[in-house]
């Protein structure tokens, strides 16, 4: 008997060991949200970006101070009149169920784009006129006008190429089960629970791809998504509330990795959508450079944010090369109430609608007094987002305070939202010299041009203010200390390259 | 008893039109445009216009429902817009698992609270009176998504002993299915014990001062007889229909714990539906559990009349 209960153990020994050898390099991701239809074509949130990413190549990436790097491509061309975009692919690349990745593939992905109903992608493709397969590795994209952030747009979901074999079999088929040429293939998705990816064993790319599989879940509670990378069930959550920061850095387990973020927080005025645009914040400039001359970015960073993310006035993030090295404007009291003054208006009242979350509620509070101190009556509305963004975009509000997740190209940031009749501009701002200069930033193939155009936008809408920046928040992730080799990117978007864990 | 069940089945189709309608009338007095809230951070027009045409959004009301019901009636309840999917496949999915998770809560519920209501009526103003009384209002007052976090925080956090949430298939691991559900089966049942508890323990102290109950004493009968069979029997008419009741709720009301543990069953599926306005999974998932709610009344109401003879007339 004893003998036998020693085989036993020494079996159970030897299994175990074998077993810590093989061991897959398992990561298990906390996300804030469940990313929608796993579509590149169709995907409309930030949070299938961040899935995509290990699955999906695209023909360029960023780096993480910002500059363009060619993935699936190698190397591209203009042509001289800028109207035609010339891509060399990348040779041997195969996709997830085995076919190749070649440039009949780029043009199916991108007609594909450009004709699905329903296409997200096609308002970014808007200048796209035709795709034309030169040879096997070389496809031409002709466009109607100059385009200059294209290969901005080609380093996210635009560029995305999907096996045309398997979106053959329809895109509802399709979004339940991706197949592209990234590192990590799809196994399987259980809506709000989680969503499987393993390493697909002929990526092109494969010396820098550690991990064995990757689980990405759903947590949208930052206290719980916390407690389970505390608890062990989590390897790395994404977007860790600052506040939280303090508890995290006092975990010995516990490591964090941030970086400044491509988007911004502001306030959207109604200008001109509406009734709401006639309040006295609306229709006079000198009462929006007073409402944003009250408020005291750094104060309101500090207290509500624990001084984590950064006050600023622009509508580029810090590590955009479009970023205008100049300090904050300080708070003026003094200078605000004599433009309210001016305006004939020494005590208006400002409709500033904030959506229901706890921080953002608190942005509101402390924008209110801070106001008050110029003499503005601040009345704080809480509405639940999307019914936000629906009477905003409707006109039916005064001021939404609204985040934008940002674009690595800067037309990305201000295009929609500045520009007469732009998807995004709730407020219906117009101004005939910003629309030329957003034209020329688009347009104009060298950077000192576009520089110059974009800075001539920031001095127009500085005045204007259609939008009353904030600041930029700060991605911010946590991870176990086994989990290593994580870059931080300010598109706040996880990439697992070179990433360990053991 | 057929007559009676058939009556209550022909009640059973006008209250769930009824309830169709309710759902659907209600669905759309949330603010909100669902094709703007779904054409995600870009907001795309055409997108937008293809969503609206896509699932009807354009049309009116009456034309909407007309699609809808139709689609109901022929066992199609629509297809999710965020994640395209149909509703029927995703509710099949989530179905279980909070149909698991209700369970698990009900039983621990009943575990509780029946023995601590019959304790505390038949020690009636004693400690053991105070002690239940004292709990049960504890349960009744405590917010779930507080106790759950508080349960993640000590089991999980400092112990380690249970993971913090997500959700594992019986069929996967069952160890690995109870260690996931069981502190949110708790947190549910926690409070379910309280009401059931105090029902217990009134309809109890009611029961034992009737007077079959003396005779049953005067008999001779054991005490503990006389409260098991005599007293508890008769006392659980109320507790059953309360019970069934809470049940239904509990499908529905699982949304905060679901939430807080990160289940992905109906509460969840319905929570986040409402927030992206994907008004065929909101209808779908109400539907359902409408359809439970009123299907576990009627079973409450049967086994009513099966241990209470005098209601079958």
């Amino acid at each position: 008997m004893r003998g036998l209960i020693r085989s036993v153990l020494v079996a159970l020994a030897f299994a175990g060991a074998l077993g810590h050898g093989a061991q897959a390099q398992q990561l298990r991701v906390g996300l804030q949200e469940d990313p929608d239809v796993l579509d590149p074509t169709i995907s409309r949130t930030f949070v299938g970006r961040v899935v995509f990413a290990s699955m999906c190549d695209k023909l360029f990436d960023i780096t993480p101070d910002l500059k363009l790097v060619p993935r699936l491509a190698t190397g591209y061309e203009w042509s001289p009149d800028q109207k035609s975009l010339t891509i060399k692919l990348r040779d041997g690349v195969l996709f997830q169920d085995g076919t190749k990745m070649d440039a009949a593939a780029v043009k199916y992905t991108l007609d594909r784009d450009l004709t699905l109903p329903g296409s997200t992608r096609k308002s970014e493709l808007a200048g796209v006129t035709g795709i034309e397969v030169v040879d096997p590795l070389t496809v031409k994209i002709a466009l109607a006008a100059p385009f200059a952030p294209l290969i901005a747009v080609l380093s996210d979901r635009a560029g995305m190429i999907i096996s045309p074999k398997a979106a053959e079999g329809g895109a509802t088929a399709f979004g339940n089960h991706p197949v592209c040429a990234g590192p990590f293939k799809f196994v399987e998705r259980v809506p709000q629970d989680r969503i499987v990816l393993e390493r697909f064993p002929d990526y092109w790319d494969k010396g820098h791809i550690k991990l064995d599989k990757i689980t990405y879940l759903p947590i949208p509670d930052s206290a719980v998504r916390l407690a389970n990378l505390k608890s062990g069930d989590l390897d790395l959550i994404e977007r860790v509330a600052p506040t939280d920061l303090d508890e995290v850095k006092s975990s010995p387990k516990l490591i964090t990795a941030s970086i400044g973020e491509l988007g911004y927080q502001g306030i959207t005025i109604n200008t001109d959508n509406g009734p709401p645009s006639k309040s006295p914040i609306g229709s006079d400039e000198r009462v929006r450079q007073a409402f944003s001359l009250s408020i005291d970015r750094e104060a309101l960073v500090q207290v509500v944010y624990n001084g984590f993310f950064i006050a600023d006035d622009q509508w580029t993030g810090p590590a955009s090369p479009f970023h205008i090295k100049r300090p904050v404007p300080a708070r003026d009291i003094a200078k605000a109430k004599a433009l309210l003054a001016a305006a004939g208006q020494p005590h208006p009242t400002v409709n500033l609608t904030v959506p229901n979350t706890p921080t953002l509620m608190q942005v509101g509070q402390v924008i209110q007094s801070m106001a008050a101190e110029a003499g503005f009556d601040v009345k704080l509305q809480a509405m639940e987002f999307a019914s936000g963004l629906s009477a905003s975009s409707k006109g039916e509000l005064e001021a939404l305070v609204l985040a934008w997740s940002g674009r690595t190209d800067p037309d990305g940031n201000i295009y929609s939202f500045v520009s007469c009749g732009g998807a995004l501009n709730d407020g219906k701002y117009c101004n005939k010299d910003v629309d030329a200069a957003l034209q020329t930033g688009r347009t104009a193939s060298d950077f000192a041009a576009r520089k110059a155009a974009y800075d001539k936008v920031t001095e127009i809408t500085d005045k204007e203010l259609p939008i009353i920046y904030l600041f930029h928040q700060q991605w911010l992730w946590a991870m176990s200390k086994t989990v290593k080799g994580f870059a931080p990117y300010p598109d706040g978007i996880m990439r697992f390259n070179d990433v360990t864990k053991g | 008893m057929r007559r009676f069940i058939l009556h209550r089945l022909g009640i059973l189709i006008p209250t769930l039109i009824f309830v169709s309608m309710m759902i659907f009338a209600l669905q759309q007095l949330l603010p909100g445009d669902p094709a703007l809230a779904l054409a995600g951070e870009e907001r795309d027009p055409q997108v937008i216009q293809y969503l609206r045409a896509r699932y009807h959004l354009d049309q009116p009301l009456p034309v909407r429902y007309a699609y809808w019901i139709g689609g109901v009636l022929r066992g199609d309840l629509g297809e999710s817009i965020r994640i395209q999917r149909p509703v029927a496949e995703l509710v099949l999915e989530k179905l279980p698992v909070t149909g698991e998770l209700t369970v698990l809560a009900m039983i621990i519920a009943l575990a509780i609270g029946i023995p601590a209501g019959i304790v505390a009526a038949v020690k009636r103003g004693t400690a053991w009176d105070v002690a239940a009384n004292a709990v049960a209002l504890w349960g009744l007052s405590t917010p779930n998504f507080w106790l759950g976090i508080l349960m993640i925080l000590l089991f999980s956090v400092h112990l380690g002993w249970l993971p913090a949430s997500g959700y594992v298939s019986p069929f996967e691991s069952l160890w690995g299915n109870l260690a996931t559900l069981i502190m949110p089966a708790f947190v549910l049942g926690n409070a379910i014990a309280a009401v059931i508890m105090r029902h217990t323990r009134s309809a109890m102290l009611q029961v034992m001062r009737s007077d079959y109950v003396r005779t049953a004493r005067a008999k001779g009968l054991s005490e503990r007889t006389v409260i098991l069979k005599h007293g508890l029997r008769n006392a659980l008419g109320p507790v059953i229909t309360l019970g069934a009741l809470e049940f239904g709720q509990l499908l529905s009301g699982a949304v905060l714990t679901e939430q807080v543990f990160t289940i992905p069953g109906f509460g969840k599926l319905v929570v986040d539906a409402v927030f992206n306005r994907d008004y065929a999974v909101v209808q779908g998932v109400v539907l359902c559990t409408a359809s439970f709610y009123i299907l576990l009344n009627l079973a409450a109401d049967l086994l009513y009349a099966a241990i209470n003879p005098r209601l079958r007339a």
